[in-house]
């Protein structure tokens, strides 16, 4: 029963958002079923969330490397929570005046608002911005010309560079505008032709992996995400 | 004083406005309206979804081909939501045209079109309206039929050549470095006294990627009981925890160690992706795993992850779907899965006929799609060197707007 049940569930899941796709009439199936998954990850976030706080907790109290880190992730998950829920500084929405709670919690000058886009946000935009030097480190060992491929591979990430930046198109300037030599051109013409069709033949590939798996999922073929037999 | 270029662009651009906001001269009349079309017919488009309606109508009397200078430059199709207060612009027809299908409807709602010719000078003719129709959805979307019968051959391949397998047909596939690299790695780490790391990247369970990532975890997890190594699983997704969880104990009680399991090690950390990859990369740092596999969807945090684990010396087996990351796994990770390895990983690992099965049958669509393309370029190439109406034109055509639509 431990896997028949889920098993079921997965394959007449599948079988209807397949016919939703061909059948009209049952797009409106396809979408119950999406909003099922919706139900489900929100109820799951409270396992989530209770993982989390179990997981950080014990680290806390063995004083594993890095446990102080864990004490800032339960702090601020807990802050977070309470200034949420709790709806703290929120105004009540102008349509319901005396109620405390009508409010948005989301809305700007909010605490939540505050920690979100002063806090949250600023974290977040300098992890992205760390790839750039991420980027130059991988560059650097992908880019040496060691054997023949990597070579043409270091050429042709030059041009694409070189034809993204001013340098680029001031050296070639002198050709025609139509010449395919201009150094923009070619790195479009490199761009839109060689690197699509390799995009598209891995595309072709993993769309024939994707239909493979699903029905192997579809019909129980491969249940070994589901665990463990009873 | 002013250079005399200047002078003289001031100048031009004097005249130029004047003449530009000067009243039309007397006898200068704009052109007048040509002759309104007539006979608009709305009907349903058929065997589609209910969001289409096809539109016929009879030419404007002035919109004669034959006769030059032209009277009539196209027409111009509006429509009226049932209840809406304003009538919008919904196509645009060149001149001789008299049909067109209007499509992105809402299925429920009616809609009244109406119909005016365009003269020279943007000038439009009274408009002609339809009766009130309301789109309806047909049993079957006829549109997708191309697309239906190749998903039936090839599941229908698939099928086949898994209960081939099973059967005791002999599947040969080719070996994947990436994946026989597996039990190295993890065998390295046992050597070492170091943690095995697997992200199962930052998707839900609803994402194909997902799923087989996880398959490929309960394989990755067997060889980690066998050897006894400690495998650690941070998720993104509090299901994909507990499905991880599910995965990762069935497969230490298959290799025969249910002891080994420690629910622990698999564990969430939060949904955002860079408060993940943090955690991720913090925890690398400090673990020092001493083999990362990543395995699911990936997208900006590929990078990070990957030279975090370079950085270590861990060895490191990639493999998503995601095409714009698989440059970053191929430049920072000693193996990547690409594309359709990465979904053949839990068949190539397991070994068993049902799976390898699979595998086969995905082989029958790759020759399809081989000679559609074939047949494709010849066609075009066709359509591209012959006149209009030649069969390669009308191939082309079908192909196009039938098949690829």
């Amino acid at each position: 029963m431990k896997r028949t049940i889920p098993l079921l569930i997965t394959s007449v899941g599948g079988i209807i958002l397949i016919l939703s796709f061909f059948i009209p009439f049952a797009q409106e199936w396809g979408e119950t079923v999406a909003v099922w998954f919706d139900i489900l990850a929100g109820i799951a976030f409270i396992l989530g969330g209770g993982n989390l706080l179990k997981t950080q907790l014990k680290k806390i109290s063995d004083r594993k490397p890095g446990w102080g880190y864990a004490g800032v992730t339960v702090v601020a998950f807990l802050a977070t929570l309470y200034v949420g829920i709790a709806k703290v500084g929120v105004p009540p929405n102008e349509q319901y005046p005396d109620k405390a709670w009508s409010g948005d919690y989301q809305a700007e000058g909010t605490p939540f608002w505050w920690a979100y886009e002063y806090g949250f946000r600023p974290l977040v935009a300098t992890m992205f911005a760390m790839l750039a030097f991420y980027v130059a480190s991988a560059a650097f060992r992908a880019f040496r010309a060691k054997n023949l491929e990597a070579t043409l591979l270091l050429g042709t990430a030059f041009i694409i560079l070189l034809g993204r930046t001013y340098a680029g198109v001031w050296l070639t300037s002198p050709l025609p505008d139509d010449s395919p030599l201009r150094l923009e051109t070619f790195s479009d013409t490199i761009r839109d032709v060689f690197t699509t069709i390799g995009t598209r033949a891995i595309m072709i590939g993993v769309a024939l992996g994707i239909a493979s798996t699903s029905l192997k999922i579809i019909l129980g073929v491969d249940r070994s995400y589901l665990g463990a037999r009873e | 004083m002013r250079p005399a270029s200047t002078t003289f662009l001031a100048q031009a651009f004097v005249i130029l406005a004047s003449a530009m906001l000067a009243p039309a001269a007397p006898g200068q009349s704009p052109p007048a309206p040509p002759a309104p079309p007539s006979n608009l017919q709305a009907v349903d488009h058929p065997w589609d979804d209910g969001t289409s309606i096809d539109l016929a109508w009879t030419l404007s009397a002035d919109d004669t081909p034959n006769i030059a200078p032209a009277r009539v430059t196209g027409y111009v199709i509006r429509s009226r939501k049932d209840g809406a207060s304003e009538t919008i612009e919904v196509a645009r027809t060149g001149p001789g045209e008299t049909s067109i299908k209007i499509g992105d409807l809402e299925h429920g709602e009616s809609y009244t079109f109406d119909i005016a010719a365009v003269g020279t000078g943007g000038a439009q003719s009274t408009a002609v309206a339809a009766a009130p129709i309301e789109p309806r959805r047909q049993i079957f979307n006829a549109s997708r039929l191309p697309l239906m019968a190749l998903l039936a051959v090839i599941c229908g391949a698939i099928i086949a050549y898994i209960i081939l397998a099973r059967g005791g047909m002999k599947i040969h596939v080719r070996k994947i470095a990436g994946l026989q690299a597996v039990e190295e790695a993890v065998g390295r780490a046992t050597e070492m006294g170091r943690p095995v790391l697997f992200v199962p990247g930052i998707q839900d369970m609803n994402e194909i990627m997902t799923i087989a990532g996880l398959i490929a975890l309960g394989r990755v997890a067997k060889v980690a009981a066998e050897y006894d190594a400690t495998l650690e699983v941070p998720t993104a997704r509090s299901l994909v925890m507990a499905a991880a969880r599910e995965t990762v104990h069935a497969a230490f009680l298959a290799a025969g160690r249910p002891d080994s399991y420690n629910e622990e090690l698999i564990y969430y950390v939060t949904d955002e992706q860079f408060g993940y990859v943090a955690y991720l990369t913090g925890h690398m740092v400090r673990a020092k795993p001493a083999a990362c596999f990543y395995l699911g969807a990936f997208y900006a945090e590929s990078l990070i992850l990957a030279e975090t684990g370079n950085a270590i010396g861990a060895i490191q087996i990639a493999g998503t779907a995601e095409t714009a990351q698989l440059p970053f796994f191929v430049a920072a990770c000693d193996y990547t899965l690409i594309g359709e390895e990465f979904y053949a990983a839990s068949a190539y690992l397991s070994g068993e006929p049902d799976q390898l099965g699979s595998l086969k049958g995905q082989d029958v669509g790759k020759v399809i799609v081989i000679a559609f393309m074939i047949v494709g370029t010849i066609v075009a190439t066709g359509a591209e060197l012959t006149n209009p109406g030649s069969i390669f034109s009308r191939a082309y055509e079908f192909i196009m707007h039938t098949v690829l639509s």
